[in-house]
């Protein structure tokens, strides 16, 4: 018996490369205003995270951080498409997905700078992110937990009746986890109101991962298993992500239960601040480059009649916003020490004993 | 007044939050059609209907996800993990998520919820459906942990766990399920971080919790036929630990006895004492002695396992002992 993967052997995976034609959504009925808000959401994904990582290497930044350079039209395309009040759950490499939900750069930044004015007050840093207000309901960095507890807020939504929809990002390593499994299957038997994206970047960690799965597609291969469509979207063309993000929300809110959304990208830049990414073959990162969701997306408002001029504006809107930005996390106080022992508690405090 | 059991209680205690709160439900594997295998959630799926108390798959970490995405977001849940044990299968959901959330979010994030589920020996279960894991969940910051010992208790210390706005790990005993007690009419209220006096003594302080507080109990009849007087201590909630309690009855009896159904090492006696060395030291008029379970995983077989867990002789034997020096 030949089975479809008897062959298969780690490190002889093929390379996946990107799609070859920007324009295949130049038609796509998006309004302008929206193209144009998505394109300033890339600028700012993009600029925030070269200068998080410019920080870093003058070494303002401590710990880790997990850069989405050339994977921010994923965040973009669903960052416009959610409603104000639908919930967003990330991972570590979320602060695109944070920025796209509106959540001022400055909070951001000085988070990941350990500061009292970050948005976590300098106790979650880069790889927790949240703001309730924005709808960023957390940042989770156990690979798969936060796939389940997307499905809480998603029941939450469904019970209150309140037309809220959660999306869950997260990477294709997340597929292999059993969570992940779990998750998907309560989704569907109870109808929940989820939208599961995975951002597919080729890599878990420094593993290629078409070496360690199973299927080639790792979230779409697995949708039949739970009652769900494969979807597969261009995932570094923010227009054909917008697409695919308002139909999935659409089905999510009218009740029709979960959507899984596989998303094909590639990340730039290594797994995390200690990886030069030096597992990619040749040629890989190369393609992804020329295939850049910011060059992509410029060319297409290029060719749609906007000046060039006119793009540059936002850019240089973009930079300002970042360069405030960078100062205001630079001047932010440190964290009150006090501040280390509140909030274990809903009352504020860290008490454990009379 | 009612005389209920351990089990009906748990479900009374639900029940009477579900009935005042909309925004309590229930979720766990057989929880609703077959009101819970060990029978703690019966008649809930008929009083509050299939959209509040849900039956789940197998997949207990996707619960302890749905009940903490749902308490961020404005619910209230309560979710089964049927036996302690299978806490090891989604333990991430426990100490990473809901322990931390809250403190990594800066608070903005609060997680009221309660995981109930059945803990502890004495039913010929076996090393992996008997474990006393409330050690585990005390070692965790940002956990509240109870375990209570009566019917009254359950009632009220469930209240109290699915008002509290903290994640709450509320332990039943699977040995106490078919126990009996006095249950007053009407709601109750309990609260969490308190242990409850439950005979006086002036002799030595024995402190014990779950299904080791009625051995003590009855240790502590036969002690005093023989002359030592105890006072017993239902600990009833690990964090808060009511330390103040243990120690100001300390400071009348001078002696200190944990009578603890966990494993020996790191046991919540374990810390209790040594809470005694820093504030109570001074109070101690001899050893204290820890009563455990050795450190072994438990046997099935009933002989073996009655040689495990302290036993109301043992109890007895090694106070007395201790107290005759
Ligand atoms: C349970 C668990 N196992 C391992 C890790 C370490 N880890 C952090 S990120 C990562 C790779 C995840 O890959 P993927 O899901 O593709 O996301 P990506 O980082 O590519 O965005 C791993 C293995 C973890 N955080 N949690
Ligand atoms: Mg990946």
């Amino acid at each position: 018996m030949n089975l479809p993967l008897s062959n298969h052997a780690y490190g002889e995976h093929d390379l996946v490369m990107p799609p070859d034609d920007p324009t295949s959504h130049d038609d796509a009925d998006i309004p302008l205003e929206t193209r144009l808000r998505m394109y300033r959401m890339l600028q700012e994904m993009r600029q925030f995270e070269k200068r998080a990582y410019d920080m870093f290497m003058q070494q303002l930044v401590k710990g880790t951080t997990h850069l989405s350079l050339g994977m921010e039209a994923v965040a973009a395309g669903f960052g416009a498409a959610m409603r104000s009040d639908d919930y967003t759950f990330a991972t570590y490499r979320g602060h695109a997905h944070t920025l796209a939900r509106g959540v001022p750069m400055e909070g951001v930044l000085a988070e990941l700078l350990g500061r009292a004015n970050g948005l976590l007050g300098g106790k979650g840093g880069s790889m927790h992110l949240t703001s309730v207000e924005h709808g960023v309901m957390g940042s989770y960095a156990i690979i798969g937990a936060h796939l389940t507890i997307a499905n809480g807020a998603a029941w939450s939504a469904q019970y209150r009746r309140s037309g809220q929809v959660a999306v869950c990002f997260f990477g294709d390593g997340t597929t292999n986890i059993g969570a992940f499994h779990e998750a998907l299957n309560y989704a569907a038997v109870f109808r929940l109101p989820v939208v599961f994206v995975c951002e597919n970047n080729q890599y878990m960690e420094y593993t290629a991962i078409g070496d360690i799965t199973a299927v080639r597609r790792p979230a779409a291969d697995r949708a039949a298993a739970y009652g769900l469509e494969p979807i597969v979207v261009d995932g570094n063309d923010a227009d054909a992500v917008h697409l695919v993000a308002a139909d999935a929300l659409e089905h999510a809110r009218s009740g029709a239960g979960p959507v899984l959304v596989e998303a094909l990208t590639y990340r730039h830049g290594g797994h995390s601040r200690a990886d030069p990414g030096k597992y990619k073959p040749p040629g890989e990162l190369e393609a992804w480059l020329a295939y850049d969701p910011i060059t992509v997306y410029r060319g297409r408002l290029e060719r749609l009649g906007v000046a060039g001029a006119d793009i540059d504006a936002i850019d240089a809107e973009v930079a300002s916003a970042v360069d405030e930005a960078t100062e205001a996390a630079k001047n932010g106080p440190l964290p009150d020490p006090q501040a280390a022992f509140t909030d274990v508690w809903a009352d504020g405090g860290h008490t454990w004993r009379s | 007044m009612a005389i209920l059991t351990y089990r009906e209680a748990v479900a009374r205690g639900i029940a009477q939050e579900m009935e005042r709160d909309e925004s309590v439900v229930l979720i766990g594997e057989d929880v609703a059609g077959a009101g819970g295998v060990f029978k703690t959630t019966t008649g809930l799926l008929e009083r509050f209907g299939p959209e509040r108390v849900i039956d789940t798959p197998i997949s207990e970490q996707a619960i302890l996800g749905a009940a903490m995405g749902a308490a961020m977001t404005g619910m209230r849940p309560i979710a089964e993990i049927m036996f302690s044990d299978f806490f090891a299968v989604c333990w991430d959901l426990v100490v990473n998520e809901m322990a931390k959330t809250r403190y990594m979010t800066n608070g903005q994030v609060t997680i009221p919820l309660v995981v109930k589920s059945g803990n502890g020996g004495s039913l010929r279960f076996g090393a992996q459906h008997s474990q006393s894991i409330e050690n585990w969940a005390m070692a965790v910051p940002g956990i509240k942990v109870v375990a209570p010992s009566t019917p009254e208790d359950v009632v009220g210390l469930m209240a109290a766990a699915v008002r509290s706005d903290d994640p709450v790990l509320f332990f039943e005993h699977k040995g106490l399920y078919s126990s009996k007690g006095e249950v007053p009419d009407g709601p109750i209220l309990d609260e969490l971080g308190t242990a409850k006096v439950r005979r006086s003594g002036k002799d030595a302080t024995v402190v014990a919790l779950g299904l080791m507080v009625s051995r003590a109990l009855a240790a502590a009849e036969q002690l005093a036929e023989r002359g030592i007087d105890c006072e017993v201590i239902d600990m009833r909630s690990l964090v808060p630990l009511d330390a103040a309690t243990v120690l100001e009855s300390l400071g009348r009896t001078g002696r200190l006895f944990t009578v603890e159904e966990n494993p020996r090492m790191l046991g919540w006696g374990a810390e209790l004492v040594a809470i005694a060395g820093d504030d109570g030291f001074w109070d101690l008029d001899g050893p204290v002695v820890r009563i455990t379970t050795p450190h072994i995983p438990l046997a099935s077989a009933d002989s073996l396992e009655d040689l495990m867990i302290p036993s109301v002789d043992r109890i007895r034997d090694e106070i007395e002992q201790a107290m005759k020096g």
